[in-house]
């Protein structure tokens, strides 16, 4: 009825925490893209020839291409000249370590819940954070590297580990796999590296954070993820951004590479900046993440939980090449008010008895539009492959929309694939219902949220169990009121 | 404890309820009899404070405040709880969980401390085994998937845990079987105490021997047109709603 569904319409309204300008002196590039600009940025770097010629030949593809239209989202198109691609906080030289770093970029990551220092000591956690472009501050090296973990900025790695990052860079998302992930390679200016070398169980959860802060730039990280045989690693990666009116470019490419019996689970709260309540501003997330299970036993596993940008565009995915290999994608997405996110999976299963489990919660509030897009592939080669997907979608208010557009191809009769899929409204009667046990509506709403995604939490390292709940609250408050 | 003064309702522009007055003093338990649609879900519901009625006229005091002033959470703050005639599901929130989360809401408002898990297992297990629910059920969703007289039953161990003044029950009684009635009734007896009260509806007089009520009310067409006490029941189990003149006011 219409004054419940007021109420849920306020729960929505909800400012965006985040959304502060750090003031610092950059070095950001005129906006605008040719080939000079990329060798400019490759020349920044102090990059090998081999990474410019990468860079060049991946912007010569992307000239041939044209931006991919099929997603359920809408947007004026972007202008990709009237970007910038490089922009960084001054420094003289590559902080050695954070007492190096600028205090005002270490106070916005404060600010944003997630002091360096705090991480170290508590939480055992190493950071590495992007700030704009740049990677500006690594910590936990020492401890990483006694166990011989890599765990640097990709231009650090492109310098100090080269053999390794042409070995596999592009490897698992190819320069050409995508407008979105061509332009990345083209122009990307730092991102995270790791490598986790055979049967060493990294000693703790390695994390990045990424923030937009500078205006009009776009950010294009690239991160590389190594697991060698027998090795294990937990990656946590979070992302804001500052409010602006105008929409900013996020275009990342992440990459990872399980051999035999490897495992890498990578988990992401994802809480860009949405744009205001009539769409104005925010980021357009086009992101790129693939994972190639290349070795036998190997399992790369996606957690995400997505509640920010104003378009999100994003299918982690899972190549299954090893025999017995195992493919996971876990996902919460909220979108809220004007948000629109087509996001999904794609798993290809292509050896023997490879498994994969697609679970996928979305929540609309507002006017927002959420679609689950999936792809599971079975090619002839993968027998006995199996596949369970679950894909659920709550609706709160009646302005939104949830979408979903399962695509399967099965080339292999002896595979099994479960798909099961609901759509359910926060009724009245269950807000009512709450309302008179004592809880307020905004509880309420955020309880029955939580009760949705729990699945999907139950996945997510401890600590950013808290967080993704606290944001989740954070972007429904305002939905009821 | 609560006071009626010729309350009027509507919904969506459809007048419902069209004057009621109701006394319920401390310790006293109401029955609210009457044909279907006559309104007593609706007079629930208003209680409660739920959205979609506008309230046309009339007052509602309870325990010295107006009752209509408040929002929902209020007042299921204030003690007033409303067993649902058709108990909602929540999926995915397990029934522990939405225990805990309302009574740590009543405390608060009260100013006592939340209690926390350690206190509160015991004292939900052993509520609800006095209702002869499995403990199974603490941990599924809310009323998912639960029979009918599970719901019920259900509705009155969250009655126990969260200790109201006021229960309003409507129809907690239909779709249990003898058992479930007698194990319900008992529920509810034990809650009786001279600071709280309650309002039952029913269409039957057969609860009415489990729980003895004060007064028995028929309410028809919007209005309470006869009270009495426990033989009224009877005689409306025996004669009907036909005899009673619909268009009088007790
Ligand atoms: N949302 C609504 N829109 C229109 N009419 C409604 C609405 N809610 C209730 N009514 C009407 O109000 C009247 C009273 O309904 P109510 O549910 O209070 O009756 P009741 O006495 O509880 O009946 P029962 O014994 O069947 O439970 C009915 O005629 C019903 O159709
Ligand atoms: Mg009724």
């Amino acid at each position: 009825m219409s004054a419940t569904s007021e109420t849920l319409e306020n729960i929505i309204h909800k400012e965006y925490k985040p959304g502060f300008v750090t003031d610092l002196e950059s070095d950001t590039f005129p906006p605008g893209l040719n080939e000079d600009v990329i060798r400019a940025i490759s020349g920044k770097k102090n990059e090998p020839e081999f990474m410019l010629q990468w860079r060049l030949d991946a912007y010569r593809h992307w000239l041939t291409m044209t931006e991919p239209t099929w997603a359920y989202v809408n947007y004026e198109s972007v202008n990709y000249q009237s970007i910038s691609y490089y922009s960084a906080p001054k420094v003289k030289e590559g902080p050695k370590n954070l007492n190096e770093v600028d205090p005002k970029l270490l106070e916005t990551y404060k600010k944003l819940g997630i002091p360096l220092y705090e991480q170290e000591r508590l939480a055992g956690v190493a950071v590495d954070a992007v700030f704009d472009s740049v990677s500006v501050a690594t910590t936990f090296k020492d401890k990483l590297a006694s166990a011989g973990v890599i765990f640097c900025s990709m231009s650090e790695a492109i310098k100090e580990h080269p053999e390794l990052v042409r070995q596999y860079l592009g490897t698992v998302v190819p320069t050409s796999d995508n407008f979105f992930a061509a332009l990345n390679s083209a122009v990307f200016s730092d991102g995270s590296f790791v490598y986790i070398p055979k049967g060493v169980r990294c000693p703790m959860e390695l994390s990045t954070y990424f923030r937009i802060n500078a205006a009009n730039t776009g950010q294009f990280e690239r991160t590389l993820i190594i697991a060698e045989e027998g090795s294990h690693v937990s990656y946590l990666e979070g992302c804001t951004a500052p409010m602006r009116d105008e929409n900013q470019l996020h275009a990342a490419v992440v990459e990872l590479v399980a051999l035999d019996h490897a495992e890498i689970k990578y988990s992401t709260v994802q809480n860009w900046y949405p744009g205001d309540e009539e769409g104005r501003g925010g980021i357009y997330n086009f992101v790129t993440k693939r994972g190639d299970c290349r070795g036998r036993q190997s399992k790369i596993s996606w957690t995400q939980v997505e509640t920010g940008s104003a378009i999100t565009w994003k299918y982690p995915s899972c190549i299954l090449r090893g025999e017995e290999s195992v493919g996971e994608f876990y996902s919460v997405a909220v979108t809220n008010h004007c948000q629109q996110a087509d996001t999904g999976t794609k798993m290809i299963h292509i050896g023997k008895n490879t498994r994969s489990t697609i679970i996928s919660k979305g929540i609309s509030a507002g006017r927002a539009q959420n679609t689950y897009r999936g792809q599971v592939k079975i090619l002839k080669s993968a027998e006995n492959a199996r596949n369970y997907t679950q894909c659920d979608s709550l609706l709160i208010g009646d302005r939104c929309g949830a979408h979903t557009f399962p695509y399967i191809e099965v080339k292999q009769p002896s595979a099994q694939l479960e798909h099961e899929a609901t759509t359910s409204k926060i009724s009245e009667d269950q807000l009512f219902f709450c309302q008179q046990r004592g809880l307020s509506a905004e509880d309420a709403v955020s309880m029955i949220v939580n009760g949705f995604c729990k699945q999907v939490f139950k996945e997510l390292p401890m600590e950013f169990a808290v967080e993704a709940q606290a944001l989740l609250g954070i972007s429904l408050e305002g939905s009821v009121g | 404890m609560l006071s009626i003064k010729n309350l009027q309702a509507r919904v969506e522009d459809k007048a419902i309820l069209k004057g009621i007055s109701l006394e319920v003093k401390p310790g006293e338990v109401h029955a609210i009899m009457g044909p279907n649609g006559s309104g007593k879900s609706t007079l629930s519901h208003v209680l409660a404070g739920r959205s979609g009625y506008e309230v046309t006229g009339g007052s509602v005091t309870y325990q010295g405040k107006d009752l209509l002033d408040m929002k929902p959470e209020e007042r299921a703050r204030e003690g007033v709880f409303l067993a649902f005639q058709y108990p909602v599901e929540i999926p995915g929130v397990s029934n522990i969980y939405l225990l805990k989360a309302a009574l740590n809401a009543i405390r608060k408002h009260r100013g006592d401390s939340e209690v926390d898990a350690m206190d509160f297992l015991p004292m939900v297990k052993a509520r609800i085994k006095s209702l002869n629910l499995d403990e199974q059920f603490l941990y599924r969703g809310v009323n998912e998937g639960f029979s009918g007289g599970e719901k019920k039953r259900n509705e009155i161990l969250q009655m126990a845990i969260l200790e109201p003044s006021l229960c309003i029950l409507d129809e907690t009684d239909s779709g249990l079987d003898i058992d479930a009635l007698k194990i319900v009734a008992d529920g509810v007896n034990a809650l009786r105490s001279p600071d709280r009260s309650f309002i039952m509806v029913t269409h039957y007089q057969r609860l009415l021997d489990y729980i003895k009520p004060d007064v028995v009310h028929v309410l028809a067409q919007g209005r309470i047109v006869k009270s009495g006490g426990p033989e009224l029941a009877h005689e409306l189990e025996e004669k009907g709603y036909g005899w009673i003149d619909q268009g009088a006011t007790a």
